[in-house]
């Protein structure tokens, strides 16, 4: 069964962070159609997490079609038409991040100068695709 | 939204004991069947507001509506309604659970004697017990047991967590979240402790020096607040009325805005703020009359 974690210090929503766990486990194939996600209940009663949250990480998934409901039986991943990466673009794309990082290492950068020289760049670029 | 959606609402209520006002202007509409934290310092106030609510005090000034009826005409039906966990989880120590679950049945109205039973089997609580020999976690869900036993449509908490050590704490919130999930409650509790709030709350109240300076829907209110990072400068920006906060060293001002709209001068980030530094930012702020930022009550 698929365990949910939260980071209370990332400054992400916790909704969003549930979706984001299943939208990654899918994309990286820990999760697979069909497979079952626990129900609110027991995400609540594990991670002690307001039950309003759960429900609505789950509406989420279900508009952005990751997985379906079906009432009395739990909700399960979908088929996923486009969002999951194929084994060779998901190898390719993690061998050119090696490549970069080991780059930046050379040239004596620390973890946290990378992060921040990531997270400056993703910043950028998202608002460049806004704009 | 109809009134009965809202769980709780206050208007222009004030409270004033004899040293002084306690509480001014409070006006709040809670949406019912959330879990809705009221967040500040102490002396801030958070104890006599939820008195009010729960008609244990009667306001100096305004109304207060509980469940769509005006406290100060409640009636025992009415009261059987709300549950209220006083701080420090006040329950006879020489009674044994069980005697404490029979005490409950005799004053309640209302009293799910089999479920506070099964709840409290579950944690592996022993009924025949006295509850002065439990550690203080167990005897903090001994009364969570009792107030949950009359099935309340609200649940008022003071300082719930406040004395637990961590993982008491982690097991308390597990079980009132989970009667949350079985539907039909409003939680309504008090903290000083802002750490780990967004994973339980989804509404906030931020009570300072006797005032609600912050109130709305947790996911709505950081939606609007941005931390803006950029080359240090006054505060102005054509915005000063959208700044809660600003921060400024050598080179950097950092500042903490609501309306989220990026600055067009050149070298600005917006990074989003988490809820801990949301509340303490407006925990900084001086007081100042009728300031309070209201956000997305049907949300």
């Amino acid at each position: 069964m698929f365990v949910f974690r939260l980071d209370t210090h990332s400054g992400v929503p916790p909704y969003l962070q549930l979706v984001q766990q299943v939208r990654q486990s899918v994309l990286l194939g820990f999760l697979q159609p069909g497979d079952r996600l626990p129900l609110i209940r027991e995400v609540v009663e594990d991670l002690a997490i307001n039950p309003n949250t759960v429900a609505k990480a789950y509406r989420q998934m279900e508009q952005e079609n990751l997985v379906t409901g079906r009432p009395g039986q739990g909700t399960f991943v979908n088929e996923q038409q486009s969002a999951a990466m194929s084994a060779s673009t998901y190898t390719s794309l993690r061998r050119g991040l090696a490549t970069w990082l080991r780059r930046a290492y050379a040239a004596s950068l620390d973890e946290q100068a990378v992060n921040a020289l990531f997270t400056s760049v993703h910043q950028q670029t998202r608002n460049e695709d806004v704009a | 939204m109809t009134a009965t959606e809202f769980a709780l609402r206050t208007d222009g209520v004030g409270k004033r004991y004899r040293r002084g006002w306690a509480l001014r202007d409070c006006t709040l509409a809670l949406p019912a069947g959330g879990v809705i934290a009221l967040v500040g310092p102490n002396g801030a106030g958070k104890t006599t507001l939820l008195r009010l609510v729960v008609g244990l005090l009667a306001p100096s000034t305004g109304t207060v509506e509980v469940l769509g009826h005006d406290v100060t005409a409640s009636t025992p039906q009415t009261l059987s309604r709300v549950g209220f966990l006083a701080q420090d989880h006040p329950l006879y120590k020489r009674f044994t659970v069980a005697e404490m679950l029979r005490f409950g049945r005799a004053c309640n109205l209302r009293f799910d004697q089999g479920l506070a039973e099964r709840r409290l089997a579950k944690l592996g609580i022993p009924l025949d017990r006295k509850v002065g020999t439990l550690s203080g976690g167990q005897q903090a869900q001994v009364a969570l047991a009792l107030a949950l036993a009359k099935r309340p449509h609200l649940l008022v908490l003071d300082e719930p967590v406040a004395s637990l050590d961590p993982l008491a704490r982690h097991e308390f919130l597990q079980v009132l979240m989970g009667a949350v999930a079985e539907g039909g409650v409003t939680v309504l509790f008090s903290s000083h402790v802002v750490h780990e709030l967004e994973r339980v709350c989804d509404h906030l109240v931020v009570l300072n020096h006797g005032r609600v300076t912050l109130t709305g829907d947790i996911d709505t209110l950081l939606a609007e607040h941005r931390l803006l990072v950029g080359p240090r400068t006054a505060t102005d920006l054509d915005r000063a009325g959208a700044v809660v906060e600003a921060v400024h060293s050598d080179r950097h001002t950092t500042l903490l805005v609501r309306d989220g709209a990026i600055p067009a001068a050149p070298g600005w980030q917006a990074q989003p703020v988490a809820l801990e530094d949301l509340v303490l930012a407006y925990l900084r702020r001086p007081s100042e009359p009728s300031a309070a930022v209201t956000s997305g009550v049907a949300a």
